[in-house]
Parts: structure tokens; C-alpha cells; sequence
């Protein structure tokens, strides 16, 4: 009688504990926040606890760490939150190179990740998985899309430049992909490469029409910055990755007359968006980025889903998140099969703004619905 | 592959070697009259563009950052030796290294503190803007050709600095026989302090020259600083000749192995794998450059007493 008794209470306390620990949610957050690029990992985790704060959720726990854009610290930090503070879900991974060495182990053991930026197309296609969703692009859809724009726009020679590692190669290959035709080059940099006169010089000697390039973070600024002197007089397009409201302040008039495709801009005609560019200055005093974007709708993408189920509950909790049943800041926002988003990608210019520096303004939509060409060999 | 531009390549590899130059010729000072390994280095060469960045921002001329930055890089650096390098002369070379380390993981921290994680706004002055016409009607811009004119001109201020007057005649000693210098009754504290804020301020110099072309960011001085040791092994520990002559070497062959040798592999590979492995031999070429030169020349092209 005694044993059953204490077997009882030992079942309640056991219970008890378990209905504690459900009512809360640790979301774990791993992003660059220092070194080269550092100002996305600034804008994804302002905008995400923002969207948080405004919720008005107490039930929410973010950790924040800073992987300092190195694929082995983001690994460790990873299994920290997964074995110690028992995180439900993780977010926050800028580089692709980290997404891959993070994501499949994460989701593999059972943990939700939400990438707000990163979209390696390995984890659209044959690595996808059921417990991975995607909320900003895969990588190709800006590159993608602007390919589209500039064939629809004439352009008949493009010469086109990226980074070698996973995203630039996904970058090109998304470009000639929509662009469907002879490019004049393809030319492939070092990762962080500062000195770009090698590469203008190729440009020079070559006999495009047009200039395509994804330099993300600080290697658009130093290359727009040689790229003026250099008296090559070819049009620039880009992707939004080398042309977000941080970066052009720092090329400066360089950037001015460069377009560039995004999935938001700041302008964009919509209450939702308005009102997050209005709160995201009140609370940072400054213009939020693309990334800012990505990041706010990562955290309501994930607020939405657990005002429907705990992820705990994983079946549930997963439907949730597909079903997407959040207002966007982009507008209309849907998952495809591969947990990836079908949204439409805009064009903008960069022009001088009212105080003289260099802003974005909203042209026009460059694609719309784009999908990206990975999710068939998804097998979910 | 045209004439215009291998001339260009070439132009942009004498380039990269005289800005190599202004880091390594403080560099190899410091090691040769101290014995001193410096890798907080490359922190003064972001120190220098930092200053300028925000000097220029402030006051709105280029050429008064320029020389801000300059100055302050010294300043900062006749700072530091007093306060930390002094206590390392007589430590081990590990402990030179880990002490050193421990400063450019301060002074990234500390400019991160002050400035932000962003990379600050710095551009090349109007007046250096622009383009020249070269002959077979490549345009170069004028602002590289202006860097390889002032490493040029360090070159030659710092030749007649070492080989003419007290102050390069004393380091000449203190690289020979440093105990000896002392006996003689010359303060050599004061010559390392002085040796020390020089070498800093050409890294500022070059941080700034630099940063104005690229972006003036944290850490930005590490790549840099991995190229200068380079340098200084292939040109032999001390000499500021040997500094020229190996920088120059250094930015030549990186710049060209960069450019030729993609292109040559894109011969039979597809683009993005042909800059893979043309990338990896590149970067590859100047240790294998260090390799052959040492294999011959075990200290170096010159030796101090040359």
C-alpha cells in the first residue's frame, strides 16, 4: 500500500513537472553578430525579438549566440542548445555554409529549425526534411528572378560573378536557370575576398552587356567601391543580399542607378509592412533590411504556429507551421511541398534619397509565385 | 588573354605589393631590432583606417584623416609598446605570440565597442577618383596607381631613413648586436618605442590606403598581416630591402596566379570547379614561392649585415 502510494505521487510529481515544462518555449537563436556580415545577424535577431516583444508572449525564452560566421562554433552552439537548455526550436543561421553544417544534425534529432535567411539548395531538394522549414528564399529565387527581369528588359550578354562556395554556385545556377540563355562569363571569387581589380579587370577585357553579380555583406562594399574608378561603363544588377539599406550607405553614390531583386522593400505597399518599418525605427532608429523582414516573419510564422499547438506535440505543431496563417510583411506567403516559400520577388532601384544617401525604391514585381526548382527531389 | 590585361594584372600585383610593403617594412623592423613577433600588427592597419574613417566623416577632408589616421597609428602604437610589448622582449617567442593575440582580440572588441559591427564609410577622395588611360587603352584607376606611388615613396624615405641618419644608424646596431648598443650608453628604450610607433604608423598608413579601396571593417587586418609574415621570411627577418624586394615578389605572383591560373584550368573544366582548384594552387603559389626561396636562401633573399 505504502509503495503504491509513493508510486502515485511519484506519477503526479513526474506529470506536474512535464506540464510545467509544456507550457514554455525556448526558441534557440544562433547567428552572426560579429565579424565580416555581421549587421544580418543584427537585423534577423532585432526584428525577431521585436515581433516577439509585440506578441506580448511571457511564455517565450529566445537564447541568443553569436556563431561569428564560423561553421564549427554554430555546430557546438547547436548541440549546447539541444543537449543542455533543451531547446523546442531553433532559428537564426545567416550562411549557407553554416546551414549546412547546423540544420541536418539539428532536424535529424528531432528539433524544428526555421531558417530566416539561409536556403542551400541541398536542403530544398535531396536533404530536405519534415522538421526543416524555410522562411526566407531558397538561394536561387532573387538570383532566379532577376534573371527573368533582365531577359524580359533585353539584356543579351550578362556577365555574372559570385562567391565560390554553396550559395554563389547556387546563385549562377538560379540566374542561367530563369535567364535561359548565352551568359558572356561566369566568374567565381574567393569567400571574403577584399580586392576585386583582378575581376574588373576580366570584366573590362570581356564583351558583355551587363553585369550580374551576388557579393553578399562586405565584398559588395568593397567591389562597388572599385568598381566606380575603374571606368567600366556597364549596367549593374544585383540581388537584394549586396544591395540592403546598410550596405549601400557604405558604398555610397557608387551603388546609386544598381538594381536589384528582393522578396520586400521597405516601400512596399502593405499595412503589415508599414507598420513593422514604423515600429522596427521606433524601437532600433533605423531602416530595417530585407533580413529585418525575414527575420520578423520567422517569429511570426513560429507565434502563429504555437497559438495552435506546442511543439511537443510534433505532428501538430508541424501542420501549424505549413499552414503559414500569418500576415506577412511581404504580403501573400505560402510553403511549398518542400517547406520552402512560393512568394513573389520584386525589382528595386537604388536612388538618392531625400538627405542625399542612397536608398532602395520599389520598380516593380520581377517574377511572381517563384518557386524554386529543388522541391522535386524532395522526398518527404 | 590579351596584352591589356596582363599589363593590368601586372599594375594590380605591383599594387597589392607595395601595400604589402608598408605592413611588412614595420613588421620586420620590429622583429629584426627587437626580436619581437608582433601579430597585433595587422590591428594597427584596421586602427589607421578607423581613425580615418571617422576623422574624414567629421571634418570632411580625406588628405587630414590620411594624416590622422597616420599619426594616431603611431600614437596608438608608441601606446601599446609602452604599456605591454616593453614587458616581452625578454619572454619567449610563445609568449610574444599569445600576448600579442590577446591584443588583436582587444582591439577587435574595443573598435567593435566604439564604431559598431558595421563596416564604416570611407571613399576615395574626389580628386583621387577616377581613371587613367593606359597605353593600349586600358583604363586604370588613379587611386592604385597613387598607393604604388606612396609605397614607392616609403620605400625610398625609409632607405635613406636606415642607411643616413643616427636614428636608422642605431637600429642598424641594435639588429647587429643589440646588448652592444646598450653598453654603448644609447637609450634603446627609447629607440624601440620609436622603432615600434614607426612600424605602426606605415601599418595605419597601409590600413588607410586600403581601407578607402575596400571597406574599413573589424579584422580587417589579419589577411593582410598573414601575407606580411610571408614577406618578411622570403625577403629575410630585418631587412627592409629584403621587405621591398619580397613584397613586390608576393603581390606579382598571388595576383597573377590568381587571375591566369582559373583561366588556364577553365580550359578543360567547368567554371565554377576550374576557380576551385585554379584558387587553391594560387593560394598555394606563394608558400610554395617561400618554400623554393628558403630551400636556397635559408634566411631569406637578405640577410640583415648584407
Amino acid at each position: 500500500m505504502k509503495q503504491l502510494a509513493r508510486l502515485g505521487l511519484g506519477l503526479l510529481l513526474s506529470t506536474g513537472l512535464a506540464t510545467a515544462h509544456a507550457e514554455e518555449v525556448k526558441i534557440g537563436m544562433i547567428t552572426t553578430l560579429s565579424g565580416g556580415g555581421s549587421h544580418l545577424g543584427v537585423d534577423v535577431r532585432d526584428a525577431f525579438l521585436l515581433a516577439i516583444e509585440q506578441s506580448g508572449r511571457d511564455d517565450i525564452e529566445v537564447l541568443v549566440q553569436d556563431d561569428a560566421r564560423k561553421p564549427d562554433l554554430a555546430r557546438n552552439l547547436a548541440n549546447e542548445f539541444m543537449q543542455r537548455d533543451e531547446v523546442d526550436l531553433m532559428t537564426g543561421i545567416i550562411w549557407s555554409n553554416l546551414a549546412m553544417a547546423v540544420v541536418p544534425s539539428v532536424v535529424r534529432q528531432g528539433t524544428f529549425y526555421l531558417s530566416p535567411n539561409a536556403g542551400p539548395s541541398a536542403l530544398a531538394g535531396r536533404m530536405c526534411h519534415a522538421n526543416y522549414f524555410n522562411v526566407a528564399y531558397q538561394n536561387d529565387n532573387l538570383h532566379g528572378a532577376m534573371g527573368a527581369w533582365m531577359k524580359e528588359q533585353g539584356y543579351e550578354r550578362p556577365l555574372i560573378m559570385a562567391p565560390n562556395y554553396p550559395a554563389g554556385t547556387d546563385a549562377l545556377a538560379g540566374f542561367k536557370h530563369l535567364y535561359e540563355g548565352e551568359v558572356a562569363d561566369e566568374l567565381y571569387t574567393q569567400m571574403g575576398q577584399t580586392d576585386y581589380a583582378a575581376e574588373i579587370a576580366q570584366i573590362r577585357a570581356s564583351d558583355a552587356d551587363s553585369l550580374f553579380f551576388f557579393l553578399p555583406g562586405g565584398m559588395g562594399i568593397s567591389f562597388m567601391k572599385q568598381w566606380q574608378n575603374a571606368g567600366v561603363e556597364l549596367p549593374v544588377f544585383g540581388a537584394a543580399f549586396s544591395f540592403d539599406e546598410t550596405l549601400i550607405k557604405a558604398v555610397g553614390e557608387a551603388a546609386i542607378g544598381a538594381r536589384n531583386t528582393s522578396l520586400w522593400a521597405y516601400d512596399l505597399d502593405n499595412d503589415t509592412s508599414r507598420a513593422f518599418v514604423e515600429s522596427f525605427q521606433q524601437a532600433y532608429d533605423r531602416m530595417p533590411t530585407l533580413y529585418a523582414a525575414q527575420g520578423f516573419d520567422t517569429a511570426n510564422l513560429i507565434l502563429s504556429a504555437l497559438g495552435k499547438a506546442h511543439p511537443d506535440d510534433q505532428d501538430a505543431f508541424r501542420e501549424a507551421l505549413r499552414e503559414a496563417d500569418f500576415d506577412s510583411v511581404r504580403g501573400e506567403f505560402r510553403f511549398g511541398p518542400n517547406q520552402h516559400p512560393i512568394q513573389d520577388i520584386y525589382v528595386r532601384e537604388v536612388v538618392a534619397g531625400e538627405d542625399g544617401e542612397p536608398t532602395n525604391r520599389l520598380l516593380g514585381i520581377a517574377v511572381e509565385d517563384i518557386q524554386d526548382i529543388y522541391y522535386p527531389d524532395c522526398k518527404m | 588573354m590579351s596584352a591589356t590585361l596582363f599589363l593590368e594584372q601586372l599594375i594590380n600585383g605591383l599594387q597589392l605589393g607595395t601595400m604589402l610593403f608598408l605592413m611588412a617594412s614595420g613588421l620586420t623592423l620590429v622583429f629584426g631590432v627587437m626580436g619581437l613577433i608582433n601579430l597585433a600588427h595587422g590591428s594597427f592597419y584596421m586602427v589607421g583606417a578607423y581613425i580615418t574613417a571617422a576623422i574624414t566623416a567629421a571634418s570632411g577632408s580625406f588628405m587630414l584623416g590620411l594624416g590622422a589616421g597616420l599619426l594616431g597609428a603611431a600614437a596608438v602604437g608608441a601606446l601599446v609598446e609602452l604599456i605591454v610589448i616593453r614587458r616581452l622582449y625578454h619572454r619567449s617567442h610563445l609568449d610574444q605570440v599569445l600576448a600579442t593575440f590577446a591584443l588583436i582580440l582587444i582591439f577587435s572588441e574595443g573598435t567593435r565597442w566604439l564604431f559598431g559591427a558595421s563596416p564604416l564609410w570611407l571613399s576615395t577622395p574626389e580628386w583621387l577618383s577616377g581613371y587613367v588611360t593606359l597605353p593600349g587603352d586600358a583604363r586604370y584607376p588613379l587611386y592604385r596607381l597613387v598607393i604604388i606611388g606612396v609605397g614607392i615613396t616609403v620605400a625610398v624615405g625609409l632607405y635613406l631613413l636606415i642607411s643616413r641618419t643616427r636614428l636608422g644608424m642605431r637600429v642598424r646596431a641594435g639588429e647587429s648586436d643589440r646588448e652592444m648598443i646598450g653598453a654603448l650608453g644609447i637609450d634603446i628604450s627609447r629607440l624601440y618605442t620609436a622603432v615600434f610607433a614607426l612600424g605602426a604608423g606605415l601599418a595605419g598608413l597601409a590600413g588607410t590606403m586600403v581601407g578607402a579601396l575596400q571597406s574599413v571593417q573589424v579584422g580587417m587586418g589579419e589577411p593582410v598581416l598573414i601575407l606580411a609574415f610571408v614577406v618578411i621570411v622570403i625577403g629575410g627577418i630585418g631587412s627592409i630591402k629584403g621587405a621591398l624586394l619580397g613584397a613586390l615578389l608576393v603581390g606579382v605572383v598571388d595576383t597573377l596566379g590568381r587571375v591566369f591560373l582559373p583561366l588556364f584550368f577553365r580550359g578543360f573544366l567547368p567554371p565554377s570547379e576550374a576557380t576551385d582548384v585554379g584558387a587553391a594552387l594560387a593560394s598555394m603559389l606563394i608558400y610554395i614561392l617561400m618554400a623554393v626561396i628558403l630551400a636556397f636562401k635559408p634566411k631569406g633573399l637578405f640577410t640583415v649585415n648584407d
